[in-house]
């Protein structure tokens, strides 16, 4: 083989080190005190892989360039800083998902360039690349703003459904595929490129329509592994290794977090995409009638809470929908200083984006050594005199474990019920998001707070200010 | 199939198992973080979009390139804000040392 150019050499030796840097900065993630670091790491993975991209031997001029870099730091500055610091972390899956749009913009256009310019001399293998970057890219464009759409109300968050839905998303997909082989047999079908194009995109609307508001999180996870793919199909195209990894690190990223999110409902990939979901579920075979929730006093709730020995809090959406965190953070701290242990119990659910209850505690300035996941913490709920449930319902139904007939069984849940005693705060007395009544709330140890989230945790931070 | 082709397939494989291997041992905590830290570097398409807008095939093609460049660098520097205001929130109890 023939030496490499040491321009070319250069720009190799730079793309080695990038990868490394965006693999350490993943990798920083694996514990909160090393996060910010990684992150830093990783921008200083991109910065290098601006750096090389520089010296490519292709490109000849650089007005285009800088206008680009300048016009796109300028918009994400400008615009995106205050716009970042400002909307509040309730809101961050459709800005992550706009975010999202953005790259595989890019991505979409920087194979349709590829397309306009090799067009009839591209081989099958680039052509099949080529194929999927376009494909990937256009279907994460049109099903990220969708997406966003969907979280920010603009659409409807309801599932949108109709008849042969999915019939019909399985012929598109085949058809841009048939329309693929077709480009790889001949190139020259220019008009089958456009079409290909323009099928993904219609796709990635109609794929994203039908999925109800709680199965965002899979939803947006996807589209994160679809936007890497799309980057890693670049790279298959333009013969860059930097581009296939760091594409496949996002790939596997995406596909992990959609995974974790299903089996943390139970459901498998396929039912969260081409099921009925989000709609209204069946009734559940056991039926509340007959039973009474045991409403509580705010006075009565503060007194228990303060002379238990260990707290634990379970929240849920319906605490940040309630935008209750900071009183909840308050009640806490109250707590706390009359020597009660808390902690919080985080289902992985709870909230619209992998991980969202987390980051929505945290902004709260909950520190996160009390924040536990699922695992951790399930155990100790036979060791805790208190189980305060805020706004959670189907992540604390006991018929997930006991009740084979119930839409939810088999779901891993939070085991509240082995509590020494469940104080629950919900607006009313309604079923929970998948319309399943919860036997928890019927449980004689457990006793109902109702109201509002907000308005129940500062009534308790008053009662216990009184104490 | 060239070696070539052959090659990139080993990169991405290999590429995908390392990523698969990191992202487990990211606590459930830090997965959002770690989803708008993916959504950052995603902005990686801006190698490509950078080739195309510095390069000499007409203007129609530094245009588009333009664009792309602009999306991407979008992606990038919001995705790492994003990340970082997030980030910046995880606060260990400084009332216990541990």
């Amino acid at each position: 083989m023939e030496p490499l150019p040491l321009r070319e050499l250069a720009v190799q030796i730079i793309y080695l080190a990038s990868s490394v840097f965006f693999i350490l900065g993943l990798g920083g993630l694996s514990k909160p005190e090393k996060a910010r670091a990684g992150m830093a790491q990783a921008a200083f993975g991109m910065l290098l892989a601006i750096v090389g991209t520089l010296l490519h031997a292709d490109i000849v001029r650089y007005d285009w360039i800088m206008a680009g870099l300048f016009i796109g730091t300028a918009i994400g500055v400008v615009i995106g800083r205050p716009l970042f610091i400002s909307v509040p972390m309730t809101a961050m899956p459709q800005w992550v998902a706009l975010s999202h749009a953005a790259g595989a913009v890019a991505a979409t256009l920087v194979g349709v360039n590829e397309f306009v310019l090799l067009g009839s001399s591209l081989g099958p293998g680039t052509m099949a690349a080529l194929g999927f970057e376009v494909v990937l890219g256009a279907l994460t464009v049109t099903g990220s703003v969708m997406a966003f759409g969907k979280l920010q109300e603009i659409l409807p968050g309801r599932p949108v459904t109709w008849p042969l839905q999915n019939l019909l998303n399985m012929v598109l997909l085949a058809g841009a595929f048939g329309l693929l082989i077709a480009l790889m047999v001949n190139p020259e079908l220019t008009w089958a490129f456009w079409a290909m194009t323009a099928i993904a995109a219609l796709l990635g609307i109609l794929m994203v329509l039908p999925i109800g508001g709680a199965d965002m999180p899979v939803v947006v996870s996807l589209l994160n592994a679809y936007a890497g793919l799309s980057a890693s199909a670049m790279g298959f195209a333009l013969g860059n290794n930097l581009l296939i990894i760091v594409g496949a690190l996002d790939g596997a990223s995406g596909f992990l977090l959609a995974v974790l999110m299903c089996k943390a409902m139970n459901r498998s990939f396929a039912n969260v995409l081409f099921g009925a979901f989000g709609a209204p579920a069946p009734a559940a075979l056991k039926s509340a009638d007959g039973q009474e929730m045991r409403a509580l006093t705010p006075e009565d709730a503060a007194i228990r809470l303060a002379y238990a020995a260990q707290v634990i809090v379970v929240p849920g959406y319906g605490l940040a929908v309630a935008q209750a965190q900071h009183a909840l953070r308050e009640l806490t701290d109250l707590m706390e200083k009359r020597g009660v242990e808390v902690k919080y119990a985080i289902h992985p659910v709870a909230g619209r984006m992998p991980g969202h209850m987390n980051v929505l505690l945290a902004e709260a300035n909950v520190p996160y050594d009390k924040l536990y996941d699922m695992d951790e913490i399930n155990a100790e709920f036979e060791r805790t005199d208190v189980a305060l449930v805020i706004g959670a319902n189907d992540v604390v139904n006991p018929a997930a474990r006991s009740d084979p007939g119930s839409p939810i069984f088999g779901m891993p849940i939070l085991d509240v019920d082995r509590a020494k005693s469940v104080v629950v705060l919900k607006r009313g007395k309604g079923a929970g998001f998948a319309g399943i009544e919860n036997e928890l709330f019927f449980h004689p140890k457990t006793s109902m707070l109702f109201g509002d989230a907000k308005a129940s945790l500062s009534r308790l931070v008053t009662e216990l200010k009184a104490l | 199939m060239t070696l070539t082709t052959v090659i990139q397939f080993y990169v991405f494989v290999l590429a995908a198992f390392v990523g698969y291997q990191v992202i487990t041992k990211v606590p459930p905590l830090l997965h959002t973080p770690l989803m708008s830290a993916a959504n950052a570097i995603t902005g990686i398409s801006l190698v490509g979009s950078l080739v195309a807008a510095g390069s000499d095939h007409g203007t129609a093609s530094n245009v588009l390139g333009l664009i792309a460049v602009i999306c991407a660098t979008v992606n990038v520097v919001g995705g790492f804000l994003i990340t970082d205001r997030m980030l910046k929130m995880f606060k260990r109890d400084e009332r216990k040392p541990n």
